[in-house]
């Protein structure tokens, strides 16, 4: 025993330098990419003699939830929060409801051209999509959507799709072959075969693109401010940005970052839940595991 | 009930890779049909090609005196075990059990009635609410029996149900799919390329190669008089001595000892022996084809020896015979002799592979 305790020590001090220098690594990412957030976050409970204080409050003393208010009492920001909420969850389950059969048929059914095919959805996600903003401007005209909800709901559920598409391919390929033969034994067709045997199991990939999507979806900027013009038909961050103060010689920091806040909670939300439901391993047990 | 016919059955996939060629097979009522066979000789496909899970390029599969060579498998009234159990994961095992009889419309009383009788057979009750994630590989394979059973199908079609378990727990689901399938009244077809399986389960047994059936025949058959050298060496375990023999006149040339072969019009020049391990025995006094020769190897199986012997005389071309020797024997020296009994020999033209003759009537010539 005293031989190895004395051998010890000098392996522990090599496995905790290596532990602190991780530990400090972490730290400072972990600043570097929260610290805006917190800085968002305080400001936006600040009262606003701290948020133009000079010296700058780090951490504030006293805290107002009065840009929240204001947020809501002197603007439809619960409009803004259903649009934007409608117009993502839309898009997200289109993206699913197209992309889900499409990645299918191009993973198994063997189809003519299968490899065209994948290769242009991929160029898709290539080609950036501030390009098609024009074009798209033109078509929304001329089909007199402008503020409507279409006009957002269609342009994301199009650009979301390659990468819905080209993930859930991936995984329905991982897939055993046995089930699906086992499931046409049993006497499934091919759509009941997708909805009840495939889907089930795709539950992650799913949950993960459709997050991925709604995100997207969420965030976006430049058609969401174009395409809608609007009080009531504007978005979270087109709202967020368009804020102003009571003179435009004020810009109202704290509304801003209360709005930040608002707009970031859901997804923050989102994800922290279906990190949970994500149930690792669903496929273990469907052959040898 | 219904009969399983298989006729001219032909896969192609491209001119040079073509896994069934032309298969003919009929399995009847209650008939256990095996097909055993290398990994590659075509047994899956024609098993896929029966469950039309598989489009055949010729021929036609008939259940029942229909031909049901383009219905959809759902629609065949076939159930299918596969080797990897294949269940859905994230259904029960009653759901996965009732899931083909639910899709058929069956009235639910039925339903709960035929799962809770599969359930039973198969000892699953106190499992009926797990998901297969947490059960073991027996059980699972279990599950994946009643699932067919409950469907009660004119055809049962099993792939290598057993290869995904263990050694001891494979013996015993073979002893239970042994009773299970007996009592069924159905055509049954098995793959494996397992020849304990095929000889222990199977009523028949296909045996094939290159997506030909090279024989079929009763697995008593299929051991005594294989039809061909592939069968031969490919059924049986410690492999079968199968020896590439000169001749002169009447006798094939075993180094330097003389073995009489079957009485033929013109006697060839070479010829195939065979005999399997278990068949050579020491030699003792009274025995005729006795052979001399060197022990190099001696490998302990538990009940026997296998002793591989450098037959005296072959240093040219060496000629190697194994032997099956019981453990309680015992023999002095490297150097050995040993009797090939002329009824256990098995002869088989040199080159199309085929057996020659019954030896037991070989031996009522010398």
């Amino acid at each position: 025993m005293t031989v190895i305790t004395q051998e010890r020590p000098k392996k522990e001090i090599k496995i905790s330098w290596k532990k602190i220098f991780l530990f400090i690594a972490i730290i400072l990412v972990l600043l570097f990419c929260l610290a805006p957030v917190l800085w968002q976050l305080l400001t936006s409970f600040k009262v606003n003699e701290d948020i133009s204080a000079v010296p700058t409050v780090y951490f504030p003393t006293r805290f107002t939830l009065a840009h929240y208010i204001e947020l809501f009492d002197r603007r439809p920001f619960l409009r803004y929060i259903f649009n934007s909420a409608f117009v993502s969850i839309t898009s997200t389950l289109l993206a699913l409801a197209i992309g889900a059969p499409a990645a299918y048929t191009l993973a198994r059914l063997n189809i003519r051209g299968e490899r065209p095919i994948l290769a242009s959805v991929l160029i898709v996600t290539l080609f950036p999509g501030i390009l098609l903003f024009l074009g798209l401007l033109e078509i929304i005209q001329k089909l007199g959507l402008a503020n409507n909800y279409l006009a957002l709901i269609i342009p994301y559920t199009a650009i979301n799709l390659p990468l819905t598409i080209l993930v859930l391919r991936s995984f329905f390929e991982q897939l055993p072959k046995d089930l699906e033969d086992a499931a046409k034994v049993d006497g499934y067709n091919t759509w009941q075969m997708l909805i009840q045997i495939l889907l089930p199991m795709t539950v992650p990939a799913l949950v993960t693109t459709g997050i991925l999507t709604f995100i997207a979806a969420w965030n976006e900027f430049i058609f969401a401010l174009t395409f809608m013009t609007q009080e009531n038909m504007k978005t979270i961050p087109v709202a967020a940005a368009q804020l102003g103060g009571a003179s435009a010689f004020e810009i109202p920091y704290g509304p801003i970052a209360a709005a930040t806040v608002l707009g970031t909670l859901p997804l923050v939300l989102l994800v922290l839940f279906f990190q949970r439901k994500i149930v690792q391993g669903l496929t273990a047990g469907a052959v040898k595991g | 009930m219904a009969k399983l016919e298989i006729k001219n059955l032909n896969k192609t996939y491209t001119p040079k890779v073509i896994p069934v060629k032309n298969v003919n097979l009929t399995v009847e009522d209650g008939e256990f049909l095996t097909l055993l066979g290398p990994s590659g000789c075509g047994k899956s496909t024609i098993l896929r090609l029966i469950a039309g899970l598989e489009e055949p390029t010729r021929g036609q599969v008939l259940i029942g005196e229909k031909d049901v060579t383009g219905v959809r498998p759902g629609d065949r009234n076939i159930a299918m075990v596969f080797q990897s159990y294949a269940l859905y994961p994230h259904l029960t095992v009653y759901d996965n059990i009732a899931s083909g009889l639910k899709l058929k419309k069956t009235p639910s009383q039925e339903i709960k009635q035929r799962v809770a009788e599969a359930a039973s057979v198969l000892g699953l009750e106190d499992l009926m609410n797990r998901k297969p994630g947490q059960m073991s590989g027996g059980q699972r394979q279990r599950v994946a029996l009643a699932r067919a059973l409950v469907r009660r199908p004119d055809v049962f079609l099993l792939d290598e149900p057993l290869s995904n378990l263990d050694a001891l727990l494979r013996e015993k689901v073979r002893a239970e799919i042994k009773q299970l399938f007996a009592e069924q009244k159905v055509p049954v077809v098995y793959v494996t390329h397992d020849q304990t399986e095929a000889m222990t389960l199977s009523s028949k047994v296909a045996v094939l190669n290159k997506g030909d059936v090279q024989q079929l025949d009763a697995p008593e058959r299929i051991y005594n008089n294989p039809a061909n050298v592939f069968v031969a060496g490919f059924v049986g375990s410690p492999q079968m001595n199968l020896l590439t023999l000169l001749c002169q006149g009447r006798y094939a040339m075993l180094g330097d000892f003389r073995i009489p072969i079957p009485d033929m019009q013109t006697p060839p020049n070479s010829i195939v022996l065979g005999i399997r391990p278990e068949n050579v025995t020491l030699a003792e006094s009274e025995d005729r084809n006795t052979i001399k020769g060197r022990i190099f190897l001696v490998e302990n199986l538990g009940m026997h020896y296998l002793i591989s012997v450098r037959v005296a005389g072959s240093e040219k071309e060496e000629i190697i015979v194994r032997a099956l020797v019981p453990i309680h024997q015992k023999w002095s020296g490297e150097e050995i002799t040993l009797a090939l009994p002329n009824e256990s020999i098995h002869w088989f033209d040199v080159q199309t592979g085929d057996a020659i003759v019954k030896s037991s009537i070989a031996s009522q010539l010398v």
